[in-house]
């Protein structure tokens, strides 16, 4: 399994065809306090960079975006109740939601773990 | 950020983790251990804020209470040494210029008026002051704001005798041969005290006071979820120069020997909505599920047209649930009221509610 993240602080750890969505720790922390969350349906079909959801802290409204293109097999529940996991537990209970991949070749721009340090230390 | 002015705590702010944004002209501390836990703490003990953007103005001279009334909507002149009030600079149409509080000191009277605002406030009394008062800038105080239901434990062990003090009242206290002015006020619906203090001792008060176990540092974001719950107004946000104070639903500012004067700017226009009714007021709603609605989103009626505006919004921790503030035509003003709004294309389902949120927790004095 490997983990890759974008630009707009989302992770991917991808399995194959199937991956699982989440948003980085370091957008939790500058998100702060998260009180609600919209996850995608099972079956929605989402195109890599498209709004995938909406992630609300205490001050401000985030679109969360789809790091590739598929049809989300499940959202995270979980979150519905207990929004602050994402804060808590952000890359892993924290999930958004599951996706079967459509083109694996998307994953080729996406940064690794490294990168994505390097990155946001540029910030 | 490097144009941003820094407070005389700036580095009090940072030293304890704040994370600093640009608000008003300054680097502002906006958190420290998250703007829930901050919320929480100002709720239960107290919380510890810097207000020091906000403008601490001076008037000075012959007849100052008969100068000021020619801009705000309030008895001043009524207004006994040590008291204070909230109200209203007002443009000539009844607009709101910004809100305030006004204090008679004795040797002068204070204001405090909005940081985003200071610059145009200051310029906008320039122009309406008549000669023989003088105003002047208190660029060498800063403010602090201590609010919760502990605060006066914690400030009395360094402050003696603000214990004394009621909601809404004021006066100057020694605080190690620095003179501070202490009220009994806030804007978070809690008990508690602004505290104005000359810059060079600011760092030590606020180390004195963020010592004590009830007390920890907040920033400005749980000031505004604090006073969105105690439905208290934000100007530039739930109130404006297009909002007058009866849309506003501030008519407490005005002062019964005022309205029969008929004497303040837009006094025509406000008397006439008072008397009529205005066409539209603000309220508070809140909002049915988890999903908080924000500024800009719209009010519809039952054929889906635009009839009002959410100006703040939400999440509120005490409630644990979505609350906002905004405006809707009278005939929807009731409490209860179901409403729709929009945002971002999605319908929310609101109720008109009652305001504040949560009960406002202020040391009154006991009725006699």
């Amino acid at each position: 399994m490997a983990r890759y993240f974008t630009e707009e602080h989302e992770w991917i750890d991808v399995d194959g065809e199937h991956a699982t969505v989440g948003i980085t720790d370091y957008a939790q922390e500058q998100l702060g306090d998260v009180v609600f969350v919209e996850v995608p349906e099972a079956g929605t079909i989402l195109e890599k960079g498209g709004e995938a959801g909406v992630v609300e802290s205490v001050k401000a409204a985030s679109d969360v975006y789809s790091p590739v293109s598929g049809e989300v097999t499940e959202g995270n529940e979980a979150l519905g109740d207990e929004p602050g996991l994402v804060n808590s537990s952000p890359e892993e209970a924290g999930w958004f939601f599951r996706i079967a991949l459509s083109d694996n070749e998307e994953l080729e721009g996406l940064m690794n773990a490294t990168e994505y340090k390097a990155f946001v230390d540029s910030l | 950020m490097s144009e941003d002015k820094r407070l005389p705590l700036d580095d009090w702010h940072r030293a304890r983790g704040a994370r600093m944004v640009p608000f008003a002209g300054y680097a502002m501390p906006i958190q420290y251990a998250g703007i829930l836990a901050e919320h929480r703490q100002t709720r239960q003990s107290a919380g510890l804020f810097d207000v020091s953007h906000m403008g601490q103005l001076s008037f000075t001279g012959d007849d100052v209470p008969q100068a000021l009334e020619t801009m705000l909507p309030g008895d001043i002149a009524g207004l006994a040494e040590g008291r204070m009030r909230y109200s209203l600079l007002l443009n000539d149409a009844g607009g709101i210029v910004d809100d305030l509080m006004v204090t008679n000191r004795g040797e002068d009277f204070y204001l405090v008026v909005n940081g985003a605002n200071k610059a145009s406030d200051i310029a906008h009394i320039e122009r309406r002051l008549p000669e023989p008062v003088a105003m002047r800038e208190l660029a060498d105080h800063a403010l602090l704001a201590l609010q919760g239901p502990k605060a006066v434990d914690a400030l009395a062990r360094h402050v003696p005798g603000v214990e004394r003090l009621y909601f809404m009242q004021a006066g100057g206290f020694d605080f190690g041969g620095t003179r501070l002015w202490v009220s009994r006020s806030g804007y978070t619906g809690e008990d508690g005290f602004e505290i104005s203090v000359p810059v060079g001792a600011a760092v030590t008060l606020a180390e004195a006071i963020a010592g004590e176990a009830e007390v920890e540092p907040a920033g400005l974001g749980a000031r505004d979820s604090l006073r969105l719950e105690a439905g208290l107004p934000l100007h530039g946000h739930d109130i404006d120069e297009e909002t007058t104070p009866v849309t506003a639903d501030l008519g407490f500012a005005l002062s019964k020997r005022r309205r029969e004067a008929a004497d303040f700017p837009g006094a025509d226009r406000i008397l006439a909505e008072r008397e009529e009714g205005p066409v539209a007021r603000r309220v508070g709603v809140e909002i049915e599920g988890r999903q908080p609605v924000r500024e800009g989103a719209v009010v519809l009626d039952e054929e889906g047209s635009a009839v009002g505006r959410i100006t703040s919004g939400g999440f509120s921790p005490t409630l644990e649930r979505p609350i906002a503030m905004g405006y809707v035509p009278l005939a929807a003003a009731e409490p209860g009221n179901e409403i729709t709004i929009e945002q971002r294309g999605k319908l929310f389902t609101g109720r008109v509610a009652k305001m504040p949120f949560v009960p406002h927790n202020y040391h009154r004095p006991p009725k006699s």
